[in-house]
This record gives C-alpha cells, sequence and structure tokens, in this order.
C-alpha cells in the first residue's frame, strides 16, 4: 500500500475531476462574474470586461422587474409547496389505506405525471388552459362556470401554473410519504387503538407525529424544486401576462441568455441561492419536536 | 359500515386517478383525431374518425426522427458514462480507505443544495472557449457525474461484506479486477436504478440543451417541442402528436423498470 499510490484515488479521480471542473469551478466563477460587467462586448473580447464591485446586486435590488421575479417565485414556493405536499400525502394515505385494493395500479397512475417531460406537459396544459377549445374550461360549463383566459388573465396566470406543477409532482412524494407511512409500526396503532382512539385521532397522535422527518424532507425538496421554476412559464406563459409569471431563473434565463448581460444574471443567480439556502436553514429549524426514527 | 368506507376510499381514489391521467389521456387522443377536431374532442372519438397524420407530419414534414434519435443517443450516453464514473466513486466512498474519505464525502452531499442554474453562466462561457457549444459534447459534460449519483451507489454498496473484497484481495485480484468481476454484479439493482434516473433526467431536460444547442439539427425533444410551439401553435392535434412522441419512450422505460424507480426514490429519501 504505502510503495504505490493509493488505488482508491483512481476511482473517485474521474468523479471528482468532474465535478470540481464543471461544478464547482463555474460556481466560484460565477460568484466572479456577478462582481463584473460581463455582457455582450465582453463575450466578442474579454478586454471589455471590467470589475464593477456591487453595482450588479444595487441594480437589482433597485429594478421591480426583479422584484416582480422573485414575489411570483416566493408565491409559487409558498403557496404551491404546502398545496403539494398536502396533496401527496392525501394520496399516499389514500393508496396506502388498508382496504384500498390494486393498490400498485392507482400508485402507477398517480406517479405517471412525474416521468413525464415536462415541456411536453406544459405544452399540453397550455391548450388545456386555452379559454374557448381548452378542456378545463368546457368541463367547467358543464357547472355553469363562465369561461377563463387562464394563461391570459394576471390574476389566473400563476395558480394554473401552481396547478399544473402539482399535478406533475405530487406522485413523487406520494412515493416517499408511503415509505413512510409503511414504516410507521403497527403496534402504535393498536396501542392507540386500545386506548380508544378512532381514526382521525391514530392519524392526529401516531401518523402525523410519526412522519414528521419524512415530511421535512419532502417540504425541504419541494422548496429547492420550487425556487427553480423556469420551463413552465417559459413554454406556457413566456412570464406573462405583463411578467405575472416571470420567475427569477426565467429572469436570469432572459438576462443571461437572451441579452448577453452575464454579470447581471449571475448577481440574479446568486440573490436565488442566497434565498434558497435561507429557507432550507428556516425549514430545518422550524423542524417539528419529537420526531420519529431515523 | 365497512362497506361503506370501503366504497368511500375506492370512490376516492378512481376519481383522483381519473383526474390524474384525464390530461394524459386528453393528450393521446387529440393526437389522434383530424387536424382541428380537438375542440371537440368526444364527437370526433365516437365518429371514429382517427388518423395517424400528424404522426406521418412529425416525421416527414419535421424531421422528428433526428430529434428523436438526438434524445436517445444523448441520454443512453450521458447515462452510460455517468453510472460508471459514480459507480466508480460511490464504491470507493463506501468501501475503499483512503485519506480524508469521510470529510470528502460530507463536503460532496453539502454541494446538493447547489442549484444547477448556479453555474450555468460560466459553464457556457466555458464550453464556448472549449468550442463546445452547440456539440452534443456540451451537452453530455455537465451529467458525466452527479453528487447524487455518487450518493445512491455509496449507500447501497456500504452493504457489501468486507470479507468478500478481503477474500479476493487474499486470492491476489487486484482492485479493478475485485470492482469489475465482484462489485459490479453486486451493484447491479441499484446501477440500474441510477441509469434509469439518469436516462429520464437527460431526455426531460430543457434548460441546459436549450442553452447550448443552437442548430435545430442537434436540438432534442424537448427542445425542439418548445421550439415547434411557435411557428404551429394553432395546430393543436400536430402539437399533441408531438407531446405523445416526446412522453411515450419515457413513460414505457418507466412502466418496465417501474420497481427499480420507485426503489431508487425511497432509498434517496429516507437514508440519511
Amino acid at each position: 500500500m504505502r510503495r504505490r499510490a493509493n488505488p482508491a484515488w483512481l476511482f473517485v479521480a474521474p468523479a471528482l475531476a468532474a465535478i470540481a471542473l464543471f461544478l464547482f469551478v463555474p460556481v466560484f466563477a460565477s460568484l466572479l462574474l456577478s462582481f463584473t460587467d460581463f455582457d455582450i462586448y465582453a463575450v466578442a473580447a474579454l478586454r471589455n470586461l471590467r470589475f464593477v464591485g456591487f453595482a450588479n446586486y444595487q441594480t437589482l435590488l433597485a429594478e421591480p422587474l426583479f422584484w416582480q421575479a422573485l414575489r411570483n417565485t416566493l408565491y409559487f414556493v409558498a403557496v404551491g409547496g404546502p398545496l403539494s405536499v398536502a396533496a401527496s400525502l392525501a394520496a399516499a394515505l389514500l393508496v396506502n389505506a388498508r382496504l384500498a385494493r390494486c393498490r400498485p395500479l392507482f400508485r402507477t397512475a398517480f406517479f405517471l405525471p412525474v416521468v413525464t417531460t415536462l415541456v411536453a406537459i406544459a405544452v399540453v396544459w397550455r391548450y388545456l388552459y386555452h379559454p374557448r377549445i381548452g378542456l378545463i374550461n368546457q368541463l367547467l360549463a358543464g357547472f355553469g362556470v363562465a369561461p377563463i383566459d387562464w394563461l391570459g388573465d394576471p390574476h389566473w396566470a400563476m395558480p394554473a401554473i401552481l396547478l399544473m406543477s402539482i399535478w406533475k409532482n405530487f406522485g413523487f412524494n406520494m412515493i416517499i410519504f408511503v415509505a413512510g407511512l409503511q414504516a410507521i409500526p403497527e403496534r402504535l396503532y393498536e396501542a392507540a387503538s386500545l386506548d380508544g382512539a378512532g381514526p382521525w385521532r391514530q392519524f392526529r397522535y401516531v401518523t402525523l407525529p410519526m412522519l414528521a422527518p419524512t415530511a421535512l424532507f419532502v417540504a425541504v425538496m419541494t422548496m429547492i424544486g420550487g425556487f427553480q421554476l423556469f420551463a413552465e412559464p417559459y413554454v406556457m406563459t413566456q412570464g406573462g401576462p405583463s411578467n405575472h409569471t416571470l420567475s427569477v431563473v426565467l429572469l436570469m434565463f432572459q438576462e443571461g441568455f437572451r441579452y448577453w448581460n452575464m454579470g447581471y444574471a449571475a448577481a440574479i443567480a446568486f440573490v436565488l441561492f442566497a434565498i434558497l439556502l435561507a429557507g432550507t436553514a428556516l425549514q430545518l429549524k422550524l423542524r417539528p419536536l419529537g420526531g420519529g426514527p431515523t | 359500515m365497512r362497506l361503506a368506507r370501503s366504497l368511500l376510499l375506492h370512490g376516492a381514489l378512481v376519481a383522483a386517478a381519473t383526474l390524474t391521467l384525464l390530461p394524459l389521456a386528453w393528450m393521446v387522443a387529440a393526437s389522434l383525431v383530424p387536424a382541428g377536431g380537438s375542440s371537440d374532442l368526444l364527437a370526433n372519438l365516437r365518429s371514429g374518425s382517427l388518423t395517424l397524420a400528424h404522426y406521418d407530419a412529425l416525421f416527414t414534414r419535421l424531421d422528428l426522427a433526428r430529434t428523436l434519435a438526438n434524445s436517445a443517443g444523448l441520454a443512453a450516453t450521458v447515462t452510460a458514462i455517468s453510472v460508471f464514473v459514480n459507480a466508480l466513486a460511490g464504491y470507493a466512498f463506501a468501501k475503499l480507505r483512503f485519506a480524508g474519505r469521510d470529510r470528502l464525502f460530507r463536503g460532496l452531499v453539502a454541494t446538493l443544495v447547489i442549484p444547477g442554474q448556479l453555474g450555468m453562466l460560466p459553464l457556457f462561457l466555458l464550453l464556448k472557449q472549449l468550442g463546445l457549444v452547440n456539440t452534443y459534447a456540451g451537452v453530455v459534460i455537465p451529467g458525466v457525474a452527479s453528487v447524487f449519483g455518487i450518493f445512491l451507489v455509496r449507500q447501497y454498496a456500504l452493504s457489501i461484506p468486507q470479507s468478500l473484497l478481503d477474500a479476493a484481495r487474499i486470492d491476489g485480484a487486484g482492485e479493478l479486477r475485485i470492482f469489475t468481476s465482484i462489485v459490479l454484479p453486486l451493484l447491479r439493482p441499484i446501477l440500474v436504478t441510477l441509469a434509469i434516473f439518469t436516462f429520464l433526467g437527460t431526455w426531460n431536460d430543457f434548460l441546459w440543451p436549450l442553452v447550448v444547442l443552437t442548430d435545430d439539427r442537434l436540438y432534442t425533444l424537448p427542445v425542439a417541442l418548445a421550439n415547434l410551439l411557435g411557428e404551429h401553435v394553432q395546430d393543436v392535434e400536430l402539437m399533441m402528436a408531438g407531446a405523445v412522441l416526446t412522453v411515450a419512450p419515457v413513460v414505457v422505460l418507466f412502466a418496465a423498470l417501474q420497481r427499480y424507480y420507485m426503489q431508487g426514490i425511497v432509498t434517496s429519501g429516507l437514508r440519511e
């Protein structure tokens, strides 16, 4: 062992080299980039590049469009996240119910949207939301609801994207919840039942506390995913109507890759990252006490 | 009482499953009716006037066969490379001894909170310097190794009995030999899981190929589909055929290997 280099390094070297080169270096470079005025002229010739300190961040924080993108994204995360987790939990409870037959069939049905291609699905929902020929308005018309211009109305566009996103993703967290439910020892329910607890109290005092660690994991992952909202508005609304579905990542994409304001776009990415870290830390801090098994 | 609860439960299950599958069913049905037929889908389905004309148009007029091949080739390439690279590293982090191993691994796991978009701008500039913008290599490169993949393999590899590896070493087998003939077969289930995750992830990815690929002959299906929407937004049925073409391969793959996929989610979600 001493004489030659440890062969273990040969095993980890390809992966570490790739991760260092294509993740660490770019992330660090991105931080540097955010302190420069890298734009279309710098793309052409690097000597046009200047160090500008915190100017990009100052511009960003004074820019109403950024605040609007941030508000939209926070709405998506804060409203969509809990709804999505709740939908996942409800689906998990349904497919995991003791009386349920054909469990694998229902589980697969609920899961199917997860594996589908987001862009294709966003195209499909764009038509489902069509004010005149869309299926959703046609179904609602059956209940006497007047046609709604889902993606064209500033009030409805974000909720419409949110609904689609929940439909697309709830199956993923459902699987994690089902695993969490199955890990709860049966004897806890038996004990609760002996103590005279009905289904609701069993759910409240056994299931929910035991699921807390799973729920925390799911909530954090859902939040991280939510902050990265991009393809849905890109395909369905292009950020409209009047920027009501513009997300932070979509704004970064437009600034960086459409207008080549790369220094500015890097600053957007880092502000998003900072918010994401703060959000994760906050959720870990708010962790309900008395978690179940690890 | 029991019957009533069972009825209620199954009613809820069927209703939820119907709502979940409805958009997908609508997509398939709308892709099969004549142009303009999706606005009154039921009438068209009832009259039985179904057609494959839109799929025909995709493959002849719009040359989507090439796009389909691009997507399949890229997803297969990324999957092959990254499963191998991650398997090597994941096994080493679980079973081989080297200085700073556990600290390095914890450091890697901590980077899971870094969103992929963070390094995207400099990575693009780097690829531009290397002349890899608008090439397949540029699409493949960020997927060569993944912290998530290493993590997944390591968790699984921890359960390989040390005695098995030691016995092989005493027999004089080299580390690479041990890896290929003992470790890889044992890791098979988790590698299948990782392969499905990677294949689906690459197939479905949108932002990065959208950034890197500028020539529409190189487009992947999601990029081509988003692009097609610009010109053909009125051709609902044609767009739905394109959506089916994009979604169907991954749905079939998932259906075939579902067990591995579900297990992978649970493994990555519950073990710490």
